[in-house]
């Protein structure tokens, strides 16, 4: 189960002076939404089934908080593979994440859908491309029984309903699961479980960022008036002037 | 940058995608400037008699692979249709529609040809023989422009944003049909099943009606989705009135829902957080209607009305009766 770490969706993000980059030296750091879903998926699979829940990440030291908070989350041990400086790039970092699952053993290896920072939405199914597993992507809901999986795959308008055996790779939706609280008692027990920590193996970024600018300010718009005797101005203004009806 | 573009048209049911015309339009601008072919994909069940109606958006020629095996997208059936054709006609960019089918095919493409995807672009320009692309990243509080290593260039468009344009003349394409042998797999796409009575998705709606925190519960939304109905619209939802169990995550507009870019995105009683703000700030237009004029959503809404929604939104409903009625 894969995870990694995010500004909170709430952070106002700031660009860089080279104007190629983000800063985030004063943003609030958050485990990815999405896997906090696979997560939660993560454990109660063991809950019902046994089994073990590792968890990966690939980043900077700073990762170690996120890594920590999965563990008290309920997952039983944990592999970093840390680098300072590893490309922000979907093809590396699952190439890197391939590299050191190929000799791993699991049955569901879990990813959120996307990371909501860079929104690249790649890195699960490359993952499992790689290492040839099935993936089905932006799960809503998962089940497993006698060595398959049966999963709804959200799409537009509605869900595919998908059947697959295991080892079988997933990227979580948000309606997956509801996250859990970790108490106190579990944020210290985290720190006694075991956290692997080696360096990934390198692979060269696909993507080179060009520039990086906020997107072009809206026109200021108008209140056209209170309450119901605003109605038909609206519609004149959205027919006349918007043309928009 | 060598070789055809190549664009896959999506379709569902026996009907190509709005962003399959969008996708295959701007594959066409695309080869003007870069003097090179469109050559369109096409996978799916019964679209065989719909193909030629690609070169009307510019397709030079279309590959099409019918099978009832491909009805619904099944990633290792497409996967392998897609990779053999683009190692057969080695294209120096694949164009995909960002949609569901589409952000979970172009990843799988990429990693094999040993290049990456830019994902749900909003603008695509050739600059010194190579592929720019615009991103949002940071669900669109910043906008990044980007360049890949490697060939072909991958990218998803979001679907909305481009203009799907008929070109005068239309284009008489040849039509290859593919044999498609199936290739082992452990995955069975089942069946699809609706939300509800959802025709549209919130993608690819015109117009939007959006109720958030101020809808006050779940019964309530029926006034929404009345205004909808008059418009032809789909009903969408903040973040705060999904969590609260009120409407389901796929009515979510936001960073962690949906981002729409309807011609029309009409507010009810919803603030404007940034999380929601990112969602929808591409719509052509956005109305607010809210009871709080210090909400934030006054500060980048086209139109407000400061009101009741539980007053404004029937009203408004009846005008758009009476509008209709006579347009």
């Amino acid at each position: 189960m894969c995870v990694r770490r995010v500004p909170d969706t709430a952070t106002r993000i700031k660009l860089a002076p080279d104007g190629k980059s983000i800063l985030t030296s004063d943003a609030e750091f958050v485990i990815n939404p999405y896997e906090e879903y696979s997560l939660e998926q993560g454990v109660q699979l063991k809950e019902k089934h046994g089994g073990e829940v590792t968890v990966l990440a690939l980043g900077p030291e700073k990762s170690t908080s996120v890594i920590l908070k999965a563990l008290a989350l309920g997952a039983d041990r944990a592999i970093h593979l840390k680098s300072e400086n590893f490309p922000d790039d979907p093809s590396a970092v699952a190439r890197a994440i391939a590299t050191e699952l190929k000799s791993a053993e699991f049955d569901v290896l879990l990813f959120g859908k996307k990371g909501v920072d860079d929104d690249n939405q790649q890195v699960g199914s490359m993952v499992a491309e790689l290492l040839g597993v099935p993936c089905i992507t932006q799960i809503v809901k998962l089940e497993i029984s006698d060595g398959k999986a049966l999963a709804h795959r959200e799409v537009e308008g509605g869900a595919i309903v998908v059947e697959t055996t295991l080892p079988s790779a997933f990227t979580a939706e948000k309606d997956l699961t509801v996250p859990r609280y970790a108490s106190l008692r579990e944020l210290v027990a985290a720190r006694k479980k075991p956290i692997r920590v080696k360096e990934p193996q390198p692979f060269p970024g696909m993507l080179e960022i060009v520039s990086v600018q906020y997107p072009p300010p809206r026109p200021p718009g108008r209140v056209l008036g209170k309450g119901v005797e605003a109605v038909p101005v609206l519609v004149k203004v959205l027919h006349e002037e918007a043309k928009v009806i | 940058m060598q070789g055809p573009i190549l664009v896959f048209a999506e379709s569902s049911g026996s009907e190509f995608r709005k962003s399959a015309f969008e996708a295959v339009t701007e594959a066409r601008r695309l080869a003007d400037l870069s003097k090179t072919e469109v050559h369109a994909l096409s996978i799916g069940h019964r679209i065989r008699d719909q193909a030629s109606s690609l070169g009307k958006f510019g397709a030079d020629r279309v590959s099409v692979a019918d099978d009832e095996s491909l009805k619904l997208f099944q990633p290792d059936f497409y996967r392998q249709i897609a990779l053999d054709l683009a190692k057969k006609i080695n294209p120096g960019v694949i164009l995909l529609p960002a949609t569901s089918t589409g952000k979970d095919l172009a990843p799988r493409l990429a990693i094999h040809l040993n290049t990456v995807v830019a994902t749900e672009c909003t603008e695509l320009e050739i600059r010194d023989d190579d592929l720019v692309a615009t991103r949002p990243a940071y669900a669109g509080k910043v906008l990044l422009k980007v360049k890949m290593k490697g060939k072909p260039k991958v990218a998803t468009l979001r679907p909305n944003v481009f203009t799907a344009k008929e070109k005068v003349p239309a284009i008489n394409p040849p039509i290859e049909h593919l044999s498609f042998e199936k290739p082992t797999t452990k995955i069975t796409m089942k069946e699809f099943v609706t939300h509800g009575a959802k025709k549209q998705d919130l993608t690819e709606a015109a117009v939007i009606v959006s109720g958030g925190r101020g809808m006050g519960g779940p019964e309530n939304y029926k006034i929404l989705e009345e205004l909808a109905s008059v418009m032809g619209g789909v009903v969408g939802a903040s973040r705060a009135s999904v969590d609260a169990g009120w409407r389901p995550h796929s009515d979510q507009v936001g960073q962690t829902g949906r981002t729409v870019s309807p011609t029309l995105y009409i507010a009810c009683g919803i603030s404007g957080a940034i999380q929601h703000r990112v969602g929808m700030i591409n719509s052509k237009v956005i109305v607010a209607i809210n009871k709080d004029p210090e909400a934030p959503i006054f500060g980048f809404a086209d139109y407000g009305i400061v009101g009741d929604l539980f007053e404004v939104v029937p009203a408004l409903t009846q005008e758009m009766k009476k509008y209709y009625g006579k347009n």
